[in-house]
Protein backbone atom coordinates (compact mmCIF):
# COMPACT_ATOMS: atom_id res chain seq x y z
CA UNK A 1 0.00 0.00 0.00
CA UNK A 2 3.19 2.40 -0.24
CA UNK A 3 2.44 5.11 -2.28
CA UNK A 4 2.23 8.85 -2.35
CA UNK A 5 0.24 12.24 -2.03
CA UNK A 6 1.16 15.37 -3.67
CA UNK A 7 1.01 18.35 -1.28
CA UNK A 8 1.64 21.67 -1.45
CA UNK A 9 1.98 24.19 1.77
CA UNK A 10 3.79 27.21 3.23
CA UNK A 11 6.48 27.05 5.19
CA UNK A 12 8.20 30.29 6.99
CA UNK A 13 6.62 31.89 4.37
CA UNK A 14 8.38 29.57 1.53
CA UNK A 15 6.37 27.40 -0.82
CA UNK A 16 6.82 24.08 -0.85
CA UNK A 17 5.52 21.16 -2.87
CA UNK A 18 6.67 17.59 -2.22
CA UNK A 19 5.19 14.11 -2.89
CA UNK A 20 4.44 12.44 0.75
CA UNK A 21 3.66 8.72 1.80
CA UNK A 22 0.16 8.78 3.67
CA UNK A 23 1.93 7.13 6.74
CA UNK A 24 4.75 10.24 6.93
CA UNK A 25 4.45 12.25 10.15
CA UNK A 26 4.53 15.52 9.89
CA UNK A 27 7.87 16.16 11.82
CA UNK A 28 9.86 13.44 9.83
CA UNK A 29 8.69 15.09 6.74
CA UNK A 30 9.47 18.79 7.63
CA UNK A 31 13.50 17.54 8.94
CA UNK A 32 14.01 14.43 6.63
CA UNK A 33 12.34 15.89 3.48
CA UNK A 34 12.57 19.82 4.06
CA UNK A 35 16.22 19.93 5.89
CA UNK A 36 14.32 21.97 9.00
CA UNK A 37 15.76 19.84 11.84
CA UNK A 38 15.42 22.47 14.03
CA UNK A 39 12.22 20.98 14.95
CA UNK A 40 12.87 17.85 17.29
CA UNK A 41 11.68 14.56 17.38
CA UNK A 42 11.40 13.31 21.18
CA UNK A 43 8.87 10.81 22.30
CA UNK A 44 6.69 10.47 19.09
CA UNK A 45 3.46 10.23 20.84
CA UNK A 46 2.79 13.69 21.99
CA UNK A 47 4.32 13.38 25.64
CA UNK A 48 7.54 15.76 25.17
CA UNK A 49 6.75 18.69 23.39
CA UNK A 50 9.81 19.01 21.37
CA UNK A 51 8.50 18.96 18.21
CA UNK A 52 5.78 21.52 18.37
CA UNK A 53 5.15 23.68 15.58
CA UNK A 54 2.68 26.69 14.38
CA UNK A 55 -0.28 25.02 11.95
CA UNK A 56 -2.37 28.11 10.80
CA UNK A 57 -1.62 30.16 13.71
CA UNK A 58 -2.21 27.38 16.36
CA UNK A 59 0.93 25.46 18.10
CA UNK A 60 0.47 21.72 17.33
CA UNK A 61 2.43 18.52 17.81
CA UNK A 62 3.87 17.63 14.77
CA UNK A 63 4.59 13.46 16.00
CA UNK A 64 0.72 14.18 16.09
CA UNK A 65 0.39 14.96 12.62
CA UNK A 66 0.90 13.41 9.36
CA UNK A 67 2.93 14.88 6.69
CA UNK A 68 -0.43 14.74 3.90
CA UNK A 69 -2.23 16.93 6.60
CA UNK A 70 -0.29 19.66 5.88
CA UNK A 71 -1.52 20.17 2.01
CA UNK A 72 -2.41 23.74 1.92
CA UNK A 73 -1.55 24.46 5.42
CA UNK A 74 0.58 27.39 6.51
CA UNK A 75 3.66 26.52 9.10
CA UNK A 76 5.85 28.32 11.05
CA UNK A 77 8.80 26.08 12.98
CA UNK A 78 11.76 27.65 14.78
CA UNK A 79 13.76 28.29 11.85
CA UNK A 80 10.81 31.13 10.98
CA UNK A 81 11.59 32.66 14.75
CA UNK A 82 14.81 34.16 13.99
CA UNK A 83 18.44 33.48 13.22
CA UNK A 84 21.43 32.93 14.80
CA UNK A 85 22.34 36.96 13.72
CA UNK A 86 18.86 38.14 13.91
CA UNK A 87 17.60 36.41 16.95
CA UNK A 88 13.57 36.40 18.12
CA UNK A 89 13.38 38.43 21.22
CA UNK A 90 11.98 35.17 22.70
CA UNK A 91 15.65 33.46 22.00
CA UNK A 92 17.24 36.46 23.24
CA UNK A 93 15.30 35.94 26.44
CA UNK A 94 15.63 32.36 26.38
CA UNK A 95 19.93 33.15 26.14
CA UNK A 96 19.76 36.14 28.71
CA UNK A 97 18.36 33.85 31.33
CA UNK A 98 20.12 30.38 30.52
CA UNK A 99 16.68 29.33 29.92
CA UNK A 100 18.33 26.02 27.55
CA UNK A 101 21.28 23.91 28.57
CA UNK A 102 21.66 20.65 25.88
CA UNK A 103 18.79 22.27 24.33
CA UNK A 104 17.16 19.71 22.63
CA UNK A 105 14.02 20.89 23.76
CA UNK A 106 14.28 24.18 22.79
CA UNK A 107 12.61 24.45 20.02
CA UNK A 108 9.41 23.31 21.17
CA UNK A 109 9.70 25.13 24.17
CA UNK A 110 10.50 28.94 21.85
CA UNK A 111 7.27 27.93 19.64
CA UNK A 112 5.02 27.10 22.86
CA UNK A 113 6.18 30.16 24.44
CA UNK A 114 5.37 32.21 21.09
CA UNK A 115 1.79 30.92 21.50
CA UNK A 116 1.21 31.19 25.06
CA UNK A 117 2.26 34.83 25.01
CA UNK A 118 -0.48 35.94 22.59
CA UNK A 119 -3.26 34.12 24.25
CA UNK A 120 -3.16 33.57 27.88
CA UNK A 121 -2.70 36.42 30.37
CA UNK A 122 -0.29 34.30 32.33
CA UNK A 123 -0.48 36.42 35.62
CA UNK A 124 1.80 34.36 37.63
CA UNK A 125 4.74 31.94 37.74
CA UNK A 126 2.31 29.47 38.62
CA UNK A 127 -0.15 30.24 35.31
CA UNK A 128 3.52 30.02 33.19
CA UNK A 129 4.32 26.69 34.64
CA UNK A 130 0.56 25.40 33.63
CA UNK A 131 1.10 26.80 30.21
CA UNK A 132 4.26 25.47 29.44
CA UNK A 133 3.57 21.75 31.08
CA UNK A 134 3.04 20.07 27.66
CA UNK A 135 6.91 20.60 26.87
CA UNK A 136 9.74 18.67 28.86
CA UNK A 137 13.05 19.51 30.30
CA UNK A 138 15.46 17.31 31.33
CA UNK A 139 18.22 19.40 31.85
CA UNK A 140 17.27 23.18 33.75
CA UNK A 141 14.72 21.78 36.25
CA UNK A 142 12.82 25.03 34.62
CA UNK A 143 13.35 27.72 36.79
CA UNK A 144 15.28 29.59 34.04
CA UNK A 145 12.54 28.76 31.56
CA UNK A 146 10.18 30.36 33.43
CA UNK A 147 12.18 33.33 34.58
CA UNK A 148 12.79 33.80 30.83
CA UNK A 149 9.32 33.46 29.98
CA UNK A 150 8.32 35.84 33.11
CA UNK A 151 10.60 38.28 31.55
CA UNK A 152 8.57 38.41 28.33
CA UNK A 153 5.36 38.95 29.81
CA UNK A 154 6.77 41.95 31.99
CA UNK A 155 8.10 43.29 28.66
CA UNK A 156 4.49 42.23 26.85
CA UNK A 157 2.26 43.88 29.34
CA UNK A 158 4.31 47.09 29.52
CA UNK A 159 4.21 47.19 26.08
CA UNK A 160 0.27 46.69 26.30
CA UNK A 161 -0.58 49.07 28.52
CA UNK A 162 1.96 52.09 27.10
CA UNK B 1 8.16 4.71 16.02
CA UNK B 2 6.24 5.50 12.86
CA UNK B 3 2.91 4.00 11.80
CA UNK B 4 2.58 1.07 9.07
CA UNK B 5 1.01 1.79 6.20
CA UNK B 6 -2.31 2.94 5.07
CA UNK B 7 -4.52 4.29 2.44
CA UNK B 8 -5.74 7.78 3.15
CA UNK B 9 -8.99 9.28 2.11
CA UNK B 10 -9.97 13.12 2.87
CA UNK B 11 -13.70 13.21 2.19
CA UNK B 12 -15.02 16.89 2.10
CA UNK B 13 -18.32 16.24 2.48
CA UNK B 14 -20.39 13.57 4.99
CA UNK B 15 -21.74 11.40 1.67
CA UNK B 16 -18.48 10.99 0.52
CA UNK B 17 -17.17 9.77 4.39
CA UNK B 18 -19.72 7.09 5.15
CA UNK B 19 -18.48 6.06 1.11
CA UNK B 20 -15.22 5.61 2.05
CA UNK B 21 -15.75 4.11 5.80
CA UNK B 22 -17.61 1.37 3.81
CA UNK B 23 -14.36 -0.81 4.17
CA UNK B 24 -13.57 -3.73 5.98
CA UNK B 25 -10.69 -1.81 8.08
CA UNK B 26 -11.24 1.81 8.11
CA UNK B 27 -10.83 4.27 10.63
CA UNK B 28 -11.72 7.95 10.86
CA UNK B 29 -9.20 10.61 12.30
CA UNK B 30 -10.41 13.47 13.64
CA UNK B 31 -7.74 15.37 15.66
CA UNK B 32 -5.57 12.55 15.75
CA UNK B 33 -4.50 12.95 19.33
CA UNK B 34 -5.12 10.28 20.72
CA UNK B 35 -5.52 8.01 17.43
CA UNK B 36 -2.20 8.86 15.57
CA UNK B 37 -0.13 7.80 19.08
CA UNK B 38 -1.69 4.35 18.70
CA UNK B 39 -0.51 4.21 14.92
CA UNK B 40 2.75 5.26 15.95
CA UNK B 41 3.21 2.21 18.69
CA UNK B 42 1.72 0.12 15.77
CA UNK B 43 -1.19 -0.63 18.76
CA UNK B 44 -3.64 0.41 15.89
CA UNK B 45 -2.83 -0.34 12.63
CA UNK B 46 -5.99 0.73 9.70
CA UNK B 47 -5.90 -0.08 6.44
CA UNK B 48 -7.60 2.77 5.37
CA UNK B 49 -7.80 6.11 7.19
CA UNK B 50 -10.41 8.39 6.60
CA UNK B 51 -9.55 12.02 7.62
CA UNK B 52 -12.70 14.31 7.96
CA UNK B 53 -11.16 17.57 8.71
CA UNK B 54 -12.08 19.10 5.76
CA UNK B 55 -15.55 18.45 6.47
CA UNK B 56 -16.83 22.41 7.20
CA UNK B 57 -20.07 21.43 8.59
CA UNK B 58 -18.82 19.43 11.07
CA UNK B 59 -17.18 22.79 12.77
CA UNK B 60 -19.95 25.20 14.22
CA UNK B 61 -20.84 25.56 17.31
CA UNK B 62 -24.56 26.44 17.50
CA UNK B 63 -27.73 27.45 19.20
CA UNK B 64 -30.48 25.14 18.92
CA UNK B 65 -34.56 25.06 19.43
CA UNK B 66 -33.67 23.00 22.37
CA UNK B 67 -29.92 23.43 23.62
CA UNK B 68 -26.31 23.89 21.87
CA UNK B 69 -24.84 21.66 19.20
CA UNK B 70 -21.36 21.25 19.42
CA UNK B 71 -20.04 20.23 15.67
CA UNK B 72 -17.63 17.04 15.95
CA UNK B 73 -14.36 19.02 14.55
CA UNK B 74 -14.52 21.70 17.76
CA UNK B 75 -11.43 21.59 18.91
CA UNK B 76 -10.92 21.56 22.96
CA UNK B 77 -9.50 25.11 22.92
CA UNK B 78 -12.26 26.37 20.36
CA UNK B 79 -14.71 25.20 22.91
CA UNK B 80 -12.80 26.88 25.63
CA UNK B 81 -13.20 30.10 23.76
CA UNK B 82 -16.84 29.88 22.79
CA UNK B 83 -18.81 32.46 23.99
CA UNK B 84 -21.84 30.48 23.30
CA UNK B 85 -20.65 27.98 25.86
CA UNK B 86 -19.40 30.48 28.06
CA UNK B 87 -23.00 31.88 28.06
CA UNK B 88 -25.00 28.42 28.73
CA UNK B 89 -22.34 26.17 29.99
CA UNK B 90 -19.08 27.53 31.58
CA UNK B 91 -18.61 24.79 32.92
CA UNK B 92 -17.10 23.55 29.59
CA UNK B 93 -14.38 26.15 29.64
CA UNK B 94 -13.25 25.48 33.72
CA UNK B 95 -13.15 21.47 32.01
CA UNK B 96 -11.09 22.40 28.82
CA UNK B 97 -7.99 23.71 30.76
CA UNK B 98 -7.39 20.45 32.02
CA UNK B 99 -7.46 18.89 28.98
CA UNK B 100 -3.50 17.63 28.15
CA UNK B 101 -1.95 20.92 26.71
CA UNK B 102 -1.72 23.75 24.73
CA UNK B 103 -1.14 21.80 21.80
CA UNK B 104 -2.89 18.97 21.93
CA UNK B 105 -6.09 21.31 23.16
CA UNK B 106 -5.55 22.99 19.25
CA UNK B 107 -5.98 19.81 17.77
CA UNK B 108 -8.25 17.81 19.48
CA UNK B 109 -11.70 17.49 19.05
CA UNK B 110 -15.08 17.19 20.79
CA UNK B 111 -15.89 13.86 18.87
CA UNK B 112 -12.48 12.13 19.12
CA UNK B 113 -12.67 12.84 22.99
CA UNK B 114 -15.87 10.78 22.66
CA UNK B 115 -14.75 8.16 20.73
CA UNK B 116 -11.91 7.31 22.18
CA UNK B 117 -13.95 7.03 25.28
CA UNK B 118 -10.95 7.05 28.10
CA UNK B 119 -12.81 6.46 31.80
CA UNK B 120 -10.59 9.96 32.79
CA UNK B 121 -11.50 11.78 30.07
CA UNK B 122 -13.26 15.81 30.51
CA UNK B 123 -15.83 15.55 27.48
CA UNK B 124 -17.36 12.16 28.14
CA UNK B 125 -17.95 13.14 31.66
CA UNK B 126 -19.25 16.51 30.66
CA UNK B 127 -22.10 14.66 28.33
CA UNK B 128 -22.99 12.24 30.79
CA UNK B 129 -23.33 15.39 33.28
CA UNK B 130 -25.50 17.59 31.19
CA UNK B 131 -27.47 14.68 30.27
CA UNK B 132 -26.14 15.45 26.33
CA UNK B 133 -27.07 13.48 23.26
CA UNK B 134 -24.89 11.72 20.76
CA UNK B 135 -25.51 12.72 17.16
CA UNK B 136 -24.37 9.49 15.28
CA UNK B 137 -24.46 9.27 11.17
CA UNK B 138 -24.73 5.68 9.48
CA UNK B 139 -26.11 4.93 5.99
CA UNK B 140 -29.54 4.42 7.29
CA UNK B 141 -29.52 8.20 8.10
CA UNK B 142 -29.20 10.04 11.67
CA UNK B 143 -29.96 8.84 15.45
CA UNK B 144 -29.14 10.15 18.58
CA UNK B 145 -27.68 8.06 21.66
CA UNK B 146 -27.41 8.81 25.67
CA UNK B 147 -24.35 8.73 27.12
CA UNK B 148 -25.26 5.81 29.09
CA UNK B 149 -26.06 3.90 25.60
CA UNK B 150 -22.92 5.30 23.74
CA UNK B 151 -20.15 4.33 26.86
CA UNK B 152 -20.03 0.47 27.08
CA UNK B 153 -16.18 0.20 28.83
CA UNK B 154 -13.05 1.78 28.46
CA UNK B 155 -11.70 2.96 25.14
CA UNK B 156 -15.13 1.27 24.16
CA UNK B 157 -18.60 3.05 22.50
CA UNK B 158 -21.45 1.56 21.00
CA UNK B 159 -20.81 3.32 17.59
CA UNK B 160 -19.79 0.86 14.50
CA UNK B 161 -17.41 1.35 11.88
CA UNK B 162 -19.29 2.61 9.57
CA UNK B 163 -21.07 5.36 11.24
CA UNK B 164 -19.75 8.83 12.23
CA UNK B 165 -19.78 11.15 15.54
CA UNK B 166 -21.41 14.50 14.39
CA UNK B 167 -22.29 16.35 17.09
CA UNK B 168 -23.42 16.13 20.57
CA UNK B 169 -26.08 18.02 21.99
CA UNK B 170 -26.25 19.74 25.47
CA UNK B 171 -29.87 20.70 26.49
CA UNK B 172 -30.26 23.73 27.73
CA UNK B 173 -29.96 24.31 31.92
CA UNK B 174 -32.43 25.98 33.54
CA UNK B 175 -31.45 29.92 35.00
CA UNK B 176 -30.94 29.04 39.03
CA UNK B 177 -28.48 26.29 38.10
CA UNK B 178 -24.65 25.94 38.39
CA UNK B 179 -22.06 23.96 37.48
CA UNK B 180 -18.21 23.23 38.53
CA UNK B 181 -16.09 20.76 37.71
CA UNK B 182 -12.66 20.04 39.36
CA UNK B 183 -10.07 17.10 38.69
CA UNK B 184 -6.81 15.66 40.32
CA UNK B 185 -3.88 14.13 38.43
CA UNK B 186 -0.47 13.54 38.85
CA UNK B 187 1.02 16.52 36.44
CA UNK B 188 -0.57 19.36 34.99
CA UNK B 189 -2.40 17.66 31.30
CA UNK B 190 -2.27 14.32 32.87
CA UNK B 191 -5.07 12.46 32.36
CA UNK B 192 -7.10 12.63 35.87
CA UNK B 193 -6.78 9.83 38.78
CA UNK B 194 -10.05 11.16 40.11
CA UNK B 195 -12.88 14.21 37.60
CA UNK B 196 -15.94 15.41 39.25
CA UNK B 197 -18.32 17.21 37.89
CA UNK B 198 -21.70 18.74 39.38
CA UNK B 199 -24.78 20.56 38.94
CA UNK B 200 -26.91 22.27 41.39
CA UNK B 201 -30.02 23.77 40.88
CA UNK B 202 -32.11 25.50 43.99
CA UNK B 203 -35.34 26.51 44.05
CA UNK B 204 -37.00 27.97 47.47
CA UNK B 205 -33.80 27.68 48.79
CA UNK B 206 -34.50 23.45 48.45
CA UNK B 207 -32.39 21.39 46.28
CA UNK B 208 -34.41 21.06 43.16
CA UNK B 209 -31.84 19.53 40.85
CA UNK B 210 -28.53 17.77 41.95
CA UNK B 211 -26.17 15.79 39.62
CA UNK B 212 -22.97 14.62 40.21
CA UNK B 213 -20.60 13.08 38.17
CA UNK B 214 -17.06 10.79 38.29
CA UNK B 215 -14.11 10.68 35.85
CA UNK B 216 -11.75 7.93 36.32
CA UNK B 217 -13.32 5.65 39.29
CA UNK B 218 -14.96 3.11 36.48
CA UNK B 219 -15.36 2.00 33.39
CA UNK B 220 -17.03 4.65 32.13
CA UNK B 221 -18.24 8.14 33.57
CA UNK B 222 -20.56 7.45 36.28
CA UNK B 223 -23.65 9.77 38.04
CA UNK B 224 -24.04 9.20 42.23
CA UNK B 225 -27.51 8.59 42.11
CA UNK B 226 -27.53 7.47 45.76
CA UNK B 227 -26.17 10.93 46.81
CA UNK B 228 -28.64 12.48 43.81
CA UNK B 229 -31.74 11.80 45.31
CA UNK B 230 -30.60 11.84 49.03
CA UNK B 231 -30.00 15.36 48.66
CA UNK B 232 -33.07 16.54 46.67
CA UNK B 233 -35.81 18.42 48.22
CA UNK B 234 -33.12 18.75 51.09
CA UNK B 235 -32.80 22.49 52.38
CA UNK B 236 -29.73 24.14 50.26
CA UNK B 237 -27.02 24.47 52.82
CA UNK B 238 -23.49 22.47 53.48
CA UNK B 239 -25.08 20.47 56.33
CA UNK B 240 -26.98 19.02 53.55
CA UNK B 241 -24.48 17.98 51.14
CA UNK B 242 -22.27 16.91 54.29
CA UNK B 243 -24.66 14.92 55.58
CA UNK B 244 -25.55 12.98 52.06
CA UNK B 245 -21.28 13.44 51.03
CA UNK B 246 -20.59 9.40 52.20
CA UNK B 247 -23.18 8.43 49.82
CA UNK B 248 -21.36 9.68 46.81
CA UNK B 249 -19.08 6.61 47.83
CA UNK B 250 -21.75 4.13 47.88
CA UNK B 251 -21.26 0.97 45.84
CA UNK B 252 -17.83 3.03 44.32
CA UNK B 253 -14.68 0.46 43.43
CA UNK B 254 -12.45 2.21 41.64
CA UNK B 255 -9.20 0.29 40.19
CA UNK B 256 -5.76 0.77 41.28
CA UNK B 257 -3.16 1.61 38.92
CA UNK B 258 0.09 3.44 38.25
CA UNK B 259 -1.81 6.89 38.59
CA UNK B 260 -3.40 5.91 41.64
CA UNK B 261 -4.59 3.65 44.30
CA UNK B 262 -8.20 2.34 44.90
CA UNK B 263 -7.78 4.02 48.29
CA UNK B 264 -6.25 7.55 47.17
CA UNK B 265 -9.07 7.68 44.21
CA UNK B 266 -11.88 7.03 47.03
CA UNK B 267 -10.30 9.88 49.08
CA UNK B 268 -10.58 11.77 46.28
CA UNK B 269 -13.62 11.67 45.24
CA UNK B 270 -14.85 12.74 48.46
CA UNK B 271 -12.66 16.04 48.39
CA UNK B 272 -13.52 16.86 44.87
CA UNK B 273 -17.15 16.51 45.09
CA UNK B 274 -17.13 18.60 48.33
CA UNK B 275 -15.07 21.46 46.58
CA UNK B 276 -17.20 21.31 43.21
CA UNK B 277 -20.54 21.21 45.29
CA UNK B 278 -19.34 23.75 47.76
CA UNK B 279 -18.36 26.36 44.39
CA UNK B 280 -21.68 25.66 43.24
CA UNK B 281 -23.42 26.57 46.86
CA UNK B 282 -20.46 29.72 47.02
CA UNK B 283 -21.58 31.31 43.39
CA UNK B 284 -25.58 31.43 45.04
CA UNK B 285 -25.41 32.30 48.19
Amino acid sequence: MSYKLKIALNVNSESFEADVEPRMLASDFLRDELGLTGTHVGCEHGACGTCTIILNGVSVRSCLLLAVQLDEANIETVEGLGTTREMHRIQHAFREHHALQCGFCTPGFLITVREILDTLPLRNDKEIREALSGNICRCTGYDHIVKAVRTLVNERDKRLNS
Amino acid sequence: MKPAAFEYLRPKTLADALAALDHEDAKIIAGGQSLLPMMNFRLVQPERLVDINQIEQLNQIEKTDTGIRIGALVRHAEAARSSLLAEHFPIIAKAMVHVAHVAIRNRGTVAGSMCHADPSAEWPLLVTLLDGEIEILGNSGTRSAKPFEFFLAPLVTEIEETEILTAIHLPLIANPCRMAFDEIAQRAGDFAAVAVGTLVCVEGNIFSEIRLCLGGVFDTPVRAFAFENALIGQPASVESIEAALPLVLKDLEPNDDIHASAAYRLSLVSALARRVLFDTIDEMM
